[in-house]
């Protein structure tokens, strides 16, 4: 009783004091450290106000604010534009949907995306192309994201449909950017005009969701007991991580096409994607295996002793525990695949990159203004490199609640 | 415990050999075990105990001789093993349960994709397990959620949610502190005497007192002495027997 009683008088001690405190801890303590600051302070100052200067300032940005639609979509034909918007609008509904029937993690990246677009619609930029029924397409995906989120919070929509929604939106997506031959609503538009941010999303995504799947069939193979898979499996993932992705890409790029006869061409943008699918898929495969390996032997054996199959082991107890084990690194890859894009340029393709590069290229005038593209391009790539790493550190954070043991 | 005499041998062992390598885990090992029986098996680390146990549902595979388990022979018989798998029920001294899982979908799991049960009549056996156990109310938790005892229970539950005709014990109680020990042993206790067929490693002589039909004592890979508790505590034949005991009982 006596003791309570003296747990209960002792007050948490008192909240360290504001600013002041603060500063004479970490800037002030001790007179080396009072030198430093006084020194790098003004240096910070300087710095700051000469980098925000020059942006308001002496930057030109017209070689940005020119060109949004060419930095979107490259040379994509400008009375065809609709088709993208219907993939992109889908892929948003679809976004806003998940987001209301599973919510979580979900619902912050639809709530990125409605916000990205939002302040797209309302950038302050005077174009032509830029026009009041591109900002409003563009503001109504926002509000595309919202409808979907209504929709999927119908509880007799089933979460099957949103599935195979996300199954099927890519082929229509892709069907509608390449279009058909002698078609009059959707005429053929060769991959050759696709360039910008369609393009480095395109092979990002199709990198991402190709090379996962087969990934985790090559860590599966190089763990296999079977000797011929085995040895492909390993042969494949050490050859292709021995290799730089640039050599990769000219090999599908040049050499696939020396030996494939000239009818039966495989289209440009599809083998950069191909290139950089199996360059991702070898990675990939690396790290699933280093999680196959984290996932204790007593797991296995539990999943035995209940009579489980092979196949049931690793679908239901190996491999889920696995992918939660390697996750950051699974994410970082795929961040790094999203970055790895850019190599495309020396294939030929316009990706993002490659735009800003044909930009500073189409006007000498414009020599003197590389800095102010390559630096918008490095902001949007950091924009959703860091979306990407922010939504790795939730889904770890949601798993890590069942993660104890 | 009961009068089994009568009762159908389930398990047959005779005259199994392993080798880790060059090394000679189990030395001729022969075990006969009647339907309802509760077996104790104990003896120093390393004597082949936990190795015997795991050959039963083939966790090991023995080189030499025949094991018999409810009227199947194992052998590289990869669809004979999954069945027996499913009729033997094992909880481990570390629980394995599945750290990703909910305790009542640790217990489903198997019955729902092993034996093709409906999802609402496994979940319904499931929370009777539980509740027979005593943590029907730990049900949507995560198994790192749960105290060490809590989840040797579950485990119990799950390896039980298979209905399977044996049960085997792979020193459940060894990972435990000891106000844990007692909760695991009440439900070991109250599953022997329900006539469940059991074979437990372990070093809890009170449990053995309380439930065995008869004890083992193994020994670098060979069973050493066996005979009822009465026997083993009372009249032991071999030295080894009453050093091992001594030190045991009087820890």
């Amino acid at each position: 009783m006596a003791a309570t009683e003296i747990v209960q008088e002792i007050k948490r001690p008192p909240q360290p004091p504001g600013p002041i405190k603060w500063m004479r801890d970490n800037l002030f303590n001790g007179w080396g450290n009072t030198l430093l600051t006084l020194v790098l302070l003004p240096f910070a100052a300087y710095v700051m106000f000469s980098s925000i200067r020059w942006m308001f300032v002496d930057a030109d940005w017209q070689v940005v604010t020119n060109f949004p639609l060419l930095y979107a979509v490259g040379q994509y034909p400008r009375d065809q534009l609709w088709r993208v918007g219907v993939g992109l609008s889908l892929i948003l509904f679809l976004m806003g949907a998940s987001w209301g029937k599973w919510g979580g993690l979900l619902r912050s990246i639809a709530i990125a995306f409605a916000i990205l677009f939002a302040v797209f619609a309302l950038l302050p930029v005077h174009h032509p192309e830029f026009d009041l029924g591109m900002r409003l397409y563009l503001g109504a995906n926002a509000l595309l994201v919202l409808a979907g989120y209504f929709i999927g919070r119908i509880q007799s929509l089933k979460a099957s449909y949103i599935v195979i929604g996300w199954a099927i939106t890519p082929i229509v997506t892709i069907i509608f950017l390449s279009g058909f031959e002698n078609s009059a609503t959707l005429p053929a538009v060769g991959t050759t005009l696709w360039g910008g941010l369609l393009v480095t999303f395109l092979l990002a995504a199709g990198g991402i969701v190709l090379s996962f799947p087969i990934g985790i069939a090559l860590a599966l193979g190089r763990r296999s007991s079977l000797p011929v898979v085995s040895a492909f499996s390993t042969i494949f993932i050490e050859t292709i991580r021995g290799v730089p992705l640039i050599t990769i890409l000219f090999m599908f790029s040049i050499i696939l096409a020396l030996f494939l006869p000239s009818e039966s061409r495989i289209d440009r943008l599809l083998r950069a994607l191909m290139a950089v699918t199996v360059f991702s898929a070898a990675y990939s495969a690396e790290n699933v295996r280093g999680g196959l390996q984290a996932v204790p032997p007593g797991q296995i054996e539990a999943a035995k002793a209940v009579g489980m199959s092979n196949f049931q082991t690793m679908v239901f107890i190996t491999m889920p525990q696995a992918l939660r084990a390697v996750l950051p690194a699974i994410v970082g890859q795929f961040i790094s695949l999203f970055k790895d894009t850019t190599l495309v340029v020396i294939v030929g393709i316009n990706d993002f990159l490659g735009i800003g590069r044909s930009i500073i290229n189409s006007d000498p005038a414009f020599m003197q203004l590389q800095i102010e593209v390559y630096l918008f391009i490095a902001v949007v790539y950091w924009i959703f490199c860091y979306l990407m790493s922010i939504a790795s550190r939730r889904l770890e954070a949601m798993m890590g609640v069942s993660t104890r043991l | 415990m009961t009068d089994t005499t009568n009762n159908e041998v389930i398990i047959s062992c005779k005259n199994v050999h392993k080798w880790y390598d060059e090394f000679h885990v189990l030395r001729g090992i022969n075990m006969e075990v009647r339907k309802g029986e509760v077996i104790v098996i104990f003896g120093p680390s390393g004597s082949g105990k936990s190795t015997f146990i795991r050959t039963l549902n083939r966790l090991e595979e023995h080189q030499e001789g025949d094991i018999i388990v409810d009227g199947i022979e194992l052998f590289h018989d990869v669809r004979n093993i999954e069945k027996i798998r499913t009729e033997t029920g094992m909880v481990f001294q570390q629980f394995n349960l599945f750290p990703h899982l909910t305790v009542l979908k640790n217990i489903t799991l198997a019955p729902i994709w092993v034996r093709k049960w409906p999802k609402d009549k496994a979940e319904k056996v499931a929370m009777e397990l539980l509740e027979r156990v005593g943590i029907p109310e730990q049900a949507e938790k995560f198994p790192g959620n749960l105290s060490g005892g809590q989840q040797q229970r579950v485990a119990i539950a799950r390896a039980l949610a298979m209905q399977p005709q044996i049960m085997l014990f792979d020193e459940p109680t060894s990972a435990l502190d000891p106000e844990m020990i007692k909760e695991v042993l009440d439900v070991m206790i109250e599953l022997a005497k329900s006539g469940m067929t059991m074979l437990v490693v372990t070093h809890e002589m009170g449990f053995a007192r309380a439930v065995a039909d008869r004890m083992y004592f193994f020994d670098e890979g060979l069973i050493v002495e066996s005979g009822s508790p009465n026997d083993i505590f009372h009249n032991p034949q071999e030295d080894r027997t009453k050093l091992f005991l001594s030190q045991i009982l009087h820890h």
